[in-house]
């Protein structure tokens, strides 16, 4: 199953990490990744400080400074897995960095076919 | 219970373990564990009406597959059939044919089932509900009834929960070793859980059906796991809480402790099984939390043989527990018994930092435990206080007039 992690950060808690062996540990990952789960793309994104949102209703269109929601912990990036099942997915998840500055949402991709139905 | 009820009962087991072990199998290979129910849900029913009057099937797998397939084409000709019940049914066919060739059954998968319903990914409160209905076959309607929700609601809930296992990816499949003991406690907690439920109503059919079904999902375990000690252990607390079940009430329904229980009325096979089962768990490995409990268990029981609960036994197995579960209620059981060898002062010390604990404060048996200690320490107004604070918690009628009796007997207060 193709699984896409999405990486929830606590912004405040990553910045006061050591980014020497945060970031050393994130290349470690990375290339764990990109070698051993197949993964073909991520990215990391700005902070949420960067964020703008868009709503349109009734014709009106609504521009706001600032992320979706506003949490303590916000959405910073995402990869995908192939992975057998859940258990992968989640072994996965327990070695990105990010892990544990944050949260990490496994969401299963939507397939037209392939699925058992 | 008479001779026809016993024959009724085993054949309906009989339908109820070829069944799980049907769905167990289909799920395992799809995932999809609504589409395998719905493929033998009618075969299932017809068996359940069946075989108690006509008698068990030499293979019921077979029968039950000929009926699953005699439907599949009723369903045809309606042209109201599901792809996967007709896929389902194939796969079966082809799984029982090569088990026939092999000599042998369809592999058993009901462990792997039960893993993935009490996967971590699965909500807590659903994963008892799930095993005993993919399992066990039981109806939404039977689980709701002893879990005290909505036939509706609960009906919603498995379905919802089946399809996130579906989406989700749940794997179907015995963990590694080192995540074994973690997910076995899951599974472990799901069977206990409702086990709990069957023991805590007394007067209700369908909930005492629950206890006899968590315990046979407890040897399931046993069977398909043999090395694990703490299956073994959470098997003997079920059969040493079970073997008391008669005497814990009184001929005219009212509530008897266990230190107050006729001991003649405990049933003794239930209590051997429980005892050789301990002794096998406590070989094989470290003790964990059910051994400890079981345990706790036996050591009430030697009041049978010695005339004495092995108090002493009990105190050091509670200090045991509490290195697994800090947990208040294990403080206060701990209590409970110390209390037997130092006398009620010293527990009533031992249980003082208890009283600013906010969850004992609607705790029932914690209201209750102080004022037997009370009583026994002579403090007769603490007493009628905790008691009536027992009272007022109590959710069983049979309980609450025990405690109201208690109460009574302070006498009068001036």
């Amino acid at each position: 199953m193709r699984y896409m992690m999405l990486i929830h950060h606590d912004e405040a808690a990553l910045a006061a990490a050591p980014q020497k062996e945060l970031w050393a540990e994130y290349g470690a990952f990375n290339e764990a990744l990109s070698k051993a789960a197949g993964s073909t793309s991520g990215e990391r994104l700005q902070p949420s400080s960067a964020a703008t949102t868009v709503r349109q209703a009734s014709g009106k269109t609504d521009v706001l400074d600032g992320p979706y929601a506003d949490t303590k912990e916000q959405f910073a990036g995402y990869f995908f897995v192939e992975a057998k099942d859940l258990d992968e997915a989640i072994a996965w998840a327990k070695r990105c960095p990010s892990s544990k500055y944050g949260s990490i949402e496994i969401r299963p991709v939507h397939e037209q076919t392939g699925n058992w139905k | 219970m008479s001779d026809g009820g016993e024959a009724r009962r085993a054949a309906e087991r009989v339908a109820r373990d070829s069944y799980g072990r049907l769905v167990a199998f289909l799920s395992a290979r799809t995932r999809d564990i609504a589409g395998a129910e719905d493929a033998l849900a009618d075969a299932f029913a017809t068996a359940l009406r069946l075989w108690p009057v006509d008698g068990v099937p030499d293979n019921p797998d077979a029968w039950l597959l000929t009926a699953a397939r005699r439907r599949q084409t009723d369903a045809l000709r309606r042209r109201t059939t599901r792809q996967a019940g007709e896929e389902h049914i194939k796969m079966i066919a082809d799984e029982i044919e090569a088990a026939a060739e092999a000599g042998g059954d369809i592999p058993d998968r009901r462990l792997a089932l039960m893993f993935a319903c009490a996967h971590p990914a699965i909500e807590r409160g659903m994963r008892a509900p799930m095993i005993l209905q993919t399992v066990l076959g039981l109806t939404a309607i039977d689980i709701a009834a002893a879990f005290l929700i909505p036939p509706a609601t609960m009906g919603q809930r498995l379905v919802r929960t089946k399809t996130r296992i579906k989406d989700a990816g749940v794997p179907f499949r015995i963990p590694d070793k080192e995540e074994l003991p973690e997910r076995l406690d899951a599974v472990l907690e799901a069977i206990y859980a409702a086990y709990a439920k069957g023991w805590g109503e007394i007067e209700d059919g369908a909930t005492s059906a629950l206890a006899d079904e968590a315990i046979w999902l407890g040897r399931l375990v046993v069977t398909l796991l043999p090395d694990e000690p703490e299956a073994k252990g959470m098997l003997a607390l079920m059969l040493y809480t079970e073997a008391r079940r008669t005497a814990r009430r009184s001929p005219d329904g009212g509530y008897v402790p266990l230190e107050e229980q006729d001991t003649s009325l405990w049933d003794d096979s239930l209590i051997l099984h429980a005892e050789s089962l301990l002794t096998a768990a406590n070989s094989a490995g470290p003790s964990g939390r059910y051994q400890i409990e079981a345990a706790i268990q036996s050591a009430h029981i030697a009041r049978r043989r010695t005339g004495n609960a092995n108090w002493p036994a009990i105190v050091a197995l509670y200090d045991h527990l509490m290195r697994f579960t800090a947990s208040p209620v294990v403080a206060l059981n701990r209590a409970v018994a110390q209390a037997e060898i130092e006398g009620p002062e010293a527990a009533l010390a031992t249980i003082a930092p208890l009283a600013d604990d906010k969850r004992m404060a609607s705790y029932q048996p914690y209201w209750a435990a102080r004022g037997h200690l009370l009583t026994r320490a002579g403090k007769r107004y603490d007493a009628r206080e905790a008691f009536t604070m027992a009272i007022g918690l109590s959710t069983d009628e049979a309980v609450r007039r025990y405690l109201v009796s208690k109460r009574d007997r302070l006498g009068p207060l001036d």
